[in-house]
């Protein structure tokens, strides 16, 4: 029998036609979002993130906290009555990668609400599908101030409970100049990754570090990419500007490379260097971590000092076995929000939440008096920010001091007026 | 485009020392990796697009190794040893079985390879990274040559490269097995018809690939960060030092390693917005006007 019999006589056969199975899978197709969104009383929500590659930290960490907050809600009564069932993906991150999948998440795979715990390579990305779907999310891990302070680039139904580049930028930029004052470091230099979170951010922070401290000489800046292996170039590029300070927002992997390479040239002693990216995991898994990095605080579980932030930490290392992360605090309170304004609601409708999230405080174990307000921009406001001294064995950081909040939305406003964003 | 500190680095012999060093050390790992792809290419007309998972399962294999011995050179033998067997069963299993086939099928049996150790590094060591951290052995402080700059490990590691670099040179050129791979390269059938085992030739060569691109592994691991897909990256660029320098040409590879290398030690200082571009712009340069490489043998 040739192709063109088989062909002849799947024409003439009874039963289902071509025209009918397309119909059926078109309809099929179709159905399968509503089908699952449908299915019994649970509410899925779909979290693209990064579970591979050097900043794989970023995702492994923000699971865990969502799934320890997810149990925690599921244990009382759900959301608004519902089980959360969280359906994670990995973007690579990859902005196409992380698009498609977020709106897989909510076009096939029945996610009504979506948390992205992805970088910003990956938000942006993320938020122009939100802008399409009109569904309600909440980014954890984009740092990157226009995210939601540029006007043109907010979306509706986008939400951002992470730390913000400005607000680290002016927290630092305070910090840093009564550093630099105290040593007369007036040489500085910045090692950034080259993508928007780490050009922004390093432009910000160098804004308010030249407010605070005008006198400052920029020797040289060096922009490696994002997961690149090897700093060997950038590091000794360094060394030969001969700055008396490092200003970098390299972070996780990255930042755990850099500073193994640094050891090897002594970076450490030919300047200070300086970063608000410092975290548990990646202090804990550098063997020879250096005294007197000047630091953020990230996530710490001594600051701020409340119980409620102590025991969170202590569930999440019993739980998993590690220190949590900064992202992992963001994407609990993300979750604290959510069940918060479902609560106020009485539904887990992500449209009615939308409303309700905007301008809500709610007690939080990461907020500086033990409270974290979602702004009417959609960005949180008072969350801990502190910045102190690494030491080689834990807690890792010394000599905390907190940022004045006053002091960041006074200066966070007049930098939104300054690019027009209000 | 700062050519004015790229001027000032020149003039001064310890930005040249440091520049030179950090691009010789960069050049010369990527050379191990790039030599175990091109004299697989070479040999078997294979483009075994799994080499970085060589290179990442190296790694991973060192940094336990020092875990439980606390021995950095047990480490680095048993991550190369490891690979070379590791590059032998990987032929004889799966690319023997598409000798002269499709290159498609190749390409697919490569790729199915790099996912799934990918997530096998998962399973067994986590997704999140880790770092080796440095052997205490070279934990010392830094040479200083002419004001520059030379970490004590990287100079071992430039001095062992070059090394390695002079074996597998003397290796081919000098030594029967060498003789019959450098024949079998030319033309396997002749060699065959010699009497001489070229299945096993070919798994040989696939072993020692592997090796060297363990061995890469290792020795990048106390300064590098460990995680899955950490191959990809390094294959990419031992590819362009593949092309440029020639599929299948040894002292190709070593070259355009080392040129490799301190374009990027330099590019950093004169041009650092567009040193990438200026490589693959070498590239494509390269297989515009030159299409075998620049040492590679061309195709009649």
């Amino acid at each position: 029998m040739t192709k063109h019999d088989v062909k002849n006589n799947d024409k003439t056969k009874p039963g289902l036609g071509r025209r009918a199975v397309l119909a059926t899978g078109v309809t099929g197709a179709l159905a399968i979002p509503f089908l699952a969104r449908g299915a019994g009383n649970v509410l899925r929500i779909g979290v693209p993130t990064v579970l591979s590659g050097p900043i794989a930290l970023l995702g492994t960490s923000s699971r865990n906290a969502l799934l320890l907050e997810a149990d925690r809600i599921n244990a009382a009564s759900g959301l608004a009555g519902r089980k959360i069932e969280l359906v994670f993906e990995d973007g690579k991150a990859q902005p196409q990668e992380t698009a498609r999948v977020a709106r897989e998440l909510v076009n096939t795979g029945g996610c009504e609400l979506l948390i992205d715990a992805t970088p910003s390579s990956g938000a942006f990305a993320v938020q122009e599908v939100v802008r399409d779907l009109g569904v309600l999310c909440i980014h954890t891990c984009s740092e990157t101030s226009s995210l939601t302070a540029d006007p043109k680039l907010r979306a509706p139904t986008a939400f951002r409970c992470a730390r913000q580049g400005v607000h680290d930028s002016i927290a630092g930029g305070a910090y840093l100049a009564q550093f630099a004052n105290a040593h007369k470091f007036n040489k500085w230099a910045t090692c950034s990754p080259d993508y928007a979170y780490g050009r922004d951010t390093t432009a910000q922070f160098l804004d308010f570090f030249r407010h605070f401290k005008p006198d400052i000489e920029l020797v040289t800046q060096a922009w490696p990419k994002l997961g690149q292996p090897d700093f060997t170039e950038v590091i000794t590029k360094l060394i030969q500007a001969r700055p008396q300070a490092l200003f970098t927002l390299l972070y996780a992997g990255d930042l755990s490379a850099f500073i193994n390479q640094g050891n090897v040239y002594a970076l450490f002693k030919a300047m200070t260097v300086c970063t608000p990216n410092v975290d548990y995991p990646v202090l804990s898994a550098i063997k020879n971590i250096p005294d007197g990095i000047q630091s953020g605080t990230r996530y710490f579980e001594e600051f701020p000092p409340l119980p409620a932030n102590k025991a969170w930490s202590e569930a999440y290392r019993k739980r998993f076995g590690q220190y949590p992360t900064n992202w992992a605090w963001q994407n609990a309170a993300a979750m604290m929000f959510l069940e918060a304004a479902a609560k106020k609601a009485g539904t887990s409708d992500g449209k009615t939440l939308v409303g309700v999230l905007s301008g809500l405080t709610i007690d939080c174990p990461f907020g500086t008096n033990g409270k974290i307000t979602m702004r009417e921009d959609h960005t949180i406001i008072d969350y801990a920010i502190g910045w102190g001294r690494t030491i080689a064995k834990p807690p890792y950081i010394a000599d905390i001091k907190p940022a004045d909040w006053g002091q960041i939305i006074e200066l966070e406003t007049a930098w939104k007026k300054q690019l027009g964003y209000i | 485009m700062d050519l004015g500190a790229l001027v000032a680095c020149f003039a001064s012999p310890a930005c040249v020392v440091t520049q030179a060093s950090s691009g010789l050390i960069v050049g010369l790992l990527l050379f191990l990796v790039a030599a175990g792809l091109t004299l697989i290419f070479g040999v078997l007309k294979i483009v075994n697009f799994a080499h970085g998972t060589f290179y990442m399962l190296g790694a991973y294999i060192a940094y336990s190794v020092l875990q439980a011995t606390n021995s950095y050179g047990l480490a680095v033998l048993a991550a190369a040893a490891a690979m070379a067997v590791f590059g032998v069963a990987f032929e004889r299993f799966l690319i023997a079985r598409v000798y002269g086939g499709n290159v498609l099928m190749q390409l697919l049996i490569c790729y199915a390879v790099v996912l799934i150790f990918d997530d096998l590094v998962k399973l067994v060591w986590g997704a999140d990274f880790h770092a080796m951290g440095m052997p205490e052995a070279f934990q010392r402080a830094p040479i200083f040559i002419a004001g520059g700059v030379v970490p004590p490990f990287y100079a071992g590691l430039i001095v062992l490269s070059l090394c390695l670099a002079a074996l597998l040179g003397l290796g081919l050129g000098f030594t029967r097995m060498g003789k019959i791979i450098t024949a079998a390269a030319q033309n396997p059938q002749m060699v065959a018809a010699l009497g001489i085992n070229t299945t096993a030739l070919f798994a040989l060569v696939f072993g020692l690939g592997g090796g060297l691109a363990g061995l890469a592994g290792a020795l990048a691991a106390p300064v590098r960060s460990l995680s899955p897909g950490m191959g990809f990256s390094i294959l990419i660029e031992s590819f362009i030092i593949t092309v440029i320098g020639g599929m299948g040409s040894i002292a190709g590879a070593l070259l355009t390693a080392i040129g490799y290398g301190l374009l990027r030690g330099f590019g950093t200082i004169g041009f650092p917005l567009f040193t990438d571009e200026l490589i693959y712009a070498a590239m494509i340069l390269v297989l515009l006007l030159r299409p075998s490489g620049l040492f590679g043998r061309e195709i009649v």
